[in-house]
């Protein structure tokens, strides 16, 4: 067995050892990759900005599940930053299925620390989950009120200071879906299309792509496309001046950087190795 | 009669639906606002109907021994504590059984229910932990199965290495000293609006046809499926 043949046959495992230094070594020792950002992320970023301060609130909806957190956490840790650090009001609601409703509260338990000032009910609502997906989009449209009676911990909304004139989404300044499936499309036909809620998407590098029609057409304001979107963000409010907590998303950029190397590198060696073998197995055959 | 009734109701609803949305009248919007409440209380329903489907199959999955069974304990032990422990202790805000409890043996958590403590210490390290093994066989399936083996696979190829690249930021420092349209990531961008672009929008045109299609198929009673029983 000739060298080729002997490493198309190489244990997985040692793939799998070579990917799990190319993800650890970066977050140990971050390299400072240079991060240029992008037309979408800006976009997102300029609308949020454009929201006044104590003005109607940005909304948030925080479409996903544990799988996509490492992805989505970061755009959901960035946009709070933002808001919170500028007196923005923010809408939180726990997705349209109900794995987003924990990653609501556990985002919101992560961030609350770094702002102290912050109360809920007067800076942010968190409105918690409901079922029947479009028909709670749809609902919003006409009174928020009716489909979430109280927020996420009881309390009714009529009671909160933040929600006396929010009423449904002629109300709310800008919305984002954090998601990382096609649920986004779910706020674009109903939220977008049917009541005119001006419209952003955070979403993983896998599904970004299929965004890009409704990008096109102004259906979505701005897109934030997986980490690297989370890292641009990021960038933006740290040169604002917003945060000065860790870069997550920058540094996961780093892993991810190396990790796409090693991928590149490891498709180039297995087709070296394929047609190699081949034609050595060829040769032996002609012999 | 059992297909009539049903079929009926969908008829009725479908056509009623279509005609309310073109008369913004407060009669219409009432009978809209309505039905959007009936839709949420449905839906909440379905959640019994998944459970129940849930225990159903991995009761039979223990009483047959099937292959796996053991986990089939754990599945359904794991979603009677959450749902108790969701219940009575609060999802977001601890219960007055919470609150008593917590205070009587002086207890406090970061996370202000049981719930959330499971959902952040177990759910989300368990979910992210079964996603993130995924780069490690997308590695190893490279590795073996990305073969340039006839012309649409190279195609494939450049695509996948100038989107790969293009993507992340050492994409953009190997190609910064070129001009600006042959940089990666400008690429990877004209890629994703143009050729990547056309695609989906094919897609979604054909997606959104068919979704017509459907729902007047139901509407008039030709498609059948969702009454169940095969025809």
């Amino acid at each position: 067995m000739g060298f080729w043949e002997k490493l198309m046959k190489l244990d997985r495992r040692w793939v799998f050892l070579l990917i799990a230094l190319a993800v650890f070594i970066p977050f140990l020792k971050p390299l400072g990759l240079p991060i240029t950002v992008t037309k979408p992320v800006q976009d997102v970023f300029d609308e949020v900005e454009r929201i006044p301060p104590e003005g109607p609130p940005l909304m948030i909806s925080t479409d996903y599940a544990p799988a996509t957190a490492p992805e989505l956490d970061p755009m959901f840790y960035a946009l709070l930053r933002q808001c919170f650090s500028t007196k923005r009001k923010v809408l939180i609601i726990g997705g349209l299925y109900p794995q987003g409703a924990g990653m609501a509260q556990a985002g919101l338990n992560f961030i609350l620390p770094e702002f102290p000032d912050v109360k809920s009910g007067e800076d942010y609502v968190y409105l918690g989950y409901q079922p029947g997906v479009s028909a709670v989009v749809l609902s919003m449209g006409e009174e928020i009120r009716r489909i979430f009676p109280t927020d996420a911990y009881g309390v009714p909304l009529d009671s909160l200071p933040m929600m006396q004139r929010i009423h449904n989404y002629d109300d709310v300044a800008f919305m984002i879906d954090l998601s990382g499936s096609s649920i986004p499309m779910i706020w674009v036909m109903y939220a977008g299309a049917r009541y005119g809620q001006r419209i952003g998407v955070g979403t993983t590098a896998v599904s970004a792509a299929q965004y890009y029609p409704f990008l096109s057409t102004g259906q979505f304001i701005g897109m934030l496309g997986g980490l690297k979107g989370a890292a641009e963000y990021e960038k933006l409010i740290m040169k604002k001046g917003y945060t000065k907590a860790r870069e997550i998303a920058t540094i996961g950029m780093d892993a991810q950087s190396i990790a796409h190397l090693l991928i590149l590198f490891l498709i180039i060696i297995g087709n070296i190795a394929f047609f190699a073998s081949k034609r050595y197995r060829k040769r032996k055959l002609k012999v | 009669m059992r297909r009539k009734i049903p079929l009926t109701i969908a008829f009725i609803f479908g056509i009623v639906m279509i005609i309310q949305f073109f008369i913004p009248h407060p009669v219409s919007r009432d009978f809209y606002q309505t039905i959007l409440d009936w839709i949420v209380i449905v839906f909440a329903f379905t959640y019994i109907l998944a459970v129940t489907s849930l225990i159903r199959m991995h009761k039979g999955k223990i009483k047959h021994k099937k292959q796996g069974w053991g986990f089939s304990y754990i599945t359904i032990i794991s979603l009677a504590v959450t749902a108790v422990i969701g219940v009575v202790g609060g999802a977001f805000q601890p219960t007055q059984i919470t609150t008593w409890l917590f205070g009587r043996f002086n207890l406090q958590i970061e996370q202000s229910t049981i719930l959330m403590l499971i959902y952040t210490y177990v759910q989300i390290p368990m979910g992210a932990t079964m996603f993130s093994l995924l780069a490690f066989f997308i590695a190893s399936a490279a590795f073996r199965a990305f073969k340039a083996r006839n012309l649409t696979a190279i195609l494939l190829l450049l695509t996948a290495f100038i989107v790969m690249l293009g993507r992340v930021p050492i994409g953009m420092l190997i190609t910064r000293r070129l001009p600006e349209i042959f940089q990666l990531s400008n690429i990877v961008e004209w890629i994703l609006k143009y050729p990547n672009m056309a695609a989906q929008r094919g897609i979604l045109i054909g997606v959104g046809l068919g979704m017509i299609a459907t729902a007047l198929k139901i509407i008039l009673g030709v498609e059948r499926g969702y009454l169940g029983g095969g025809d």
